[in-house]
């Protein structure tokens, strides 16, 4: 029996779903580390250098 | 036939386990009610607006989005909770857990990730109460409105209102760390806007409602009922429309304002009690009003709020 026959093929609705959700989430992904990044130095202000070592 | 039953067992239990999404982005979004979530954005943003300190802008607008993305939050786990009843309701029948585009658990999953990062994220870049009000507002929509009141009681709404009431209170505290009177007063005028506006809705709705089971006031009290409650709410709204004037935390304007929008309220209510109208015509102009009346009233109250900021 051919391995092959196991094997999901998507259709072409189900790849360009993925490839919709895939973008969604890599850029929902850069806001959110930027909206960290800058939340906290807003956040913190000069302090956020003034850290203990 | 044995063997018959296996690939059709297995062909189940790959139509379950291994079942190609077909959700876009898009359908994801619909998942978070962009609609109430704008009413829910603009409330929040003038109770940020209107609390006493200040918020870093880019802080305030984080602590929008998470406001934002919070009540989106909880609409993604009321549409995981209630997709049977939306499949039954012509108005929610599209949406895509019932539609078969986004799965229960992924909606489930969706929501509560969306839920933990939404209150985490406020509660570390404005505050813990803020972040604390915005996990309760979560809670008691998805909790105590969708899963336990609208299908037990016909005040479903009137309680669960307070859920879409505390946007603004969230707001406040993310700016100033506190609720206060003021803030109470925001919640008052939303939690009172909220009967008539989906009883109203309910109106010309009912028969979606009933074959869903849901308990609105129509198909429990009667339309007499409803429509002479939706009245007596409609002068309660219209009074805590004007109680920021009366207060004293806006002027005079914005008292004039809001009473000429109250009586309009009013005014709209009292014809849905006393016209007799099959199309149920007045029910949709007083639900096409009430939108309208919640807008210009927190638009009113954000516009002198600026106008004293700029001035001072």
């Amino acid at each position: 029996m051919d391995d092959n026959n196991d094997r999901i093929r998507p259709t072409e609705a189900q790849l360009k779903a993925r490839r919709s959700r895939n973008i969604a989430l890599a850029l929902a992904l850069v806001a959110f580390v930027f909206l960290v990044y800058f939340g906290s130095i807003f956040k913190l202000g000069p302090a956020v250098f003034n850290r203990p070592f | 036939m044995k063997s018959d039953m296996a690939v059709a067992q297995r062909e189940q239990m790959l139509d379950h386990t291994a079942r190609l999404s077909e959700a876009t982005a898009g359908d994801f979004v619909s998942l978070l009610k962009p609609r109430v979530m704008s009413l829910v954005i603009f409330t929040a943003f003038v109770g940020q607006i209107l609390a006493p300190g200040s918020l870093n802008p880019i802080l305030a607008f984080i602590a929008t989005l998470c406001i934002a993305v919070g009540a989106g939050a909880a609409g993604a786990l009321n549409m995981w909770y209630d997709a049977d009843i939306d499949a039954v309701m012509a108005r929610t029948a599209k949406r895509p857990v019932p539609d078969g585009k986004i799965t229960p658990n992924e909606a489930l999953a969706f929501g509560i990730i969306l839920s933990v990062f939404s209150v985490a994220t406020l509660g570390l870049m404005a505050n813990w109460l803020a972040g604390a009000l915005l996990a309760f507002t979560i809670f008691f929509y998805a909790v105590i409105y969708t899963m336990w009141l609208k299908r037990w009681t016909p005040q479903n709404i009137v309680i669960g209102g307070a859920s879409g009431a505390l946007p603004p209170v969230v707001g406040w505290a993310a700016t100033s760390g506190t609720v206060s009177l003021e803030s109470i007063v925001l919640f008052l005028i939303i939690f009172l806007w909220t009967p008539p506006h989906f009883w109203a809705l309910a109106l010309f709705k009912s028969g979606d409602y009933e074959r869903a089971g849901v308990p609105m006031m129509p198909n429990v009290a009667g339309e007499a009922s409803t429509k002479r409650q939706i009245f007596v709410y409609s002068i309660l709204v219209a009074v805590s429309g004007v109680l920021p004037a009366a207060l004293g935390f806006a002027s005079l304007y914005y008292g004039v304002v809001a009473a000429a929008l109250g009586i309009g309220f009013i005014w709209y209510a009292w014809r849905v009690m006393v016209v007799d109208d099959a199309t149920m015509k007045p029910a949709k102009s007083l639900f096409g009003f009430s939108v309208l009346y919640l807008f210009a009233i927190f638009a009113a109250l954000l516009v002198e709020a600026i106008v004293t900021r700029v001035g001072a």
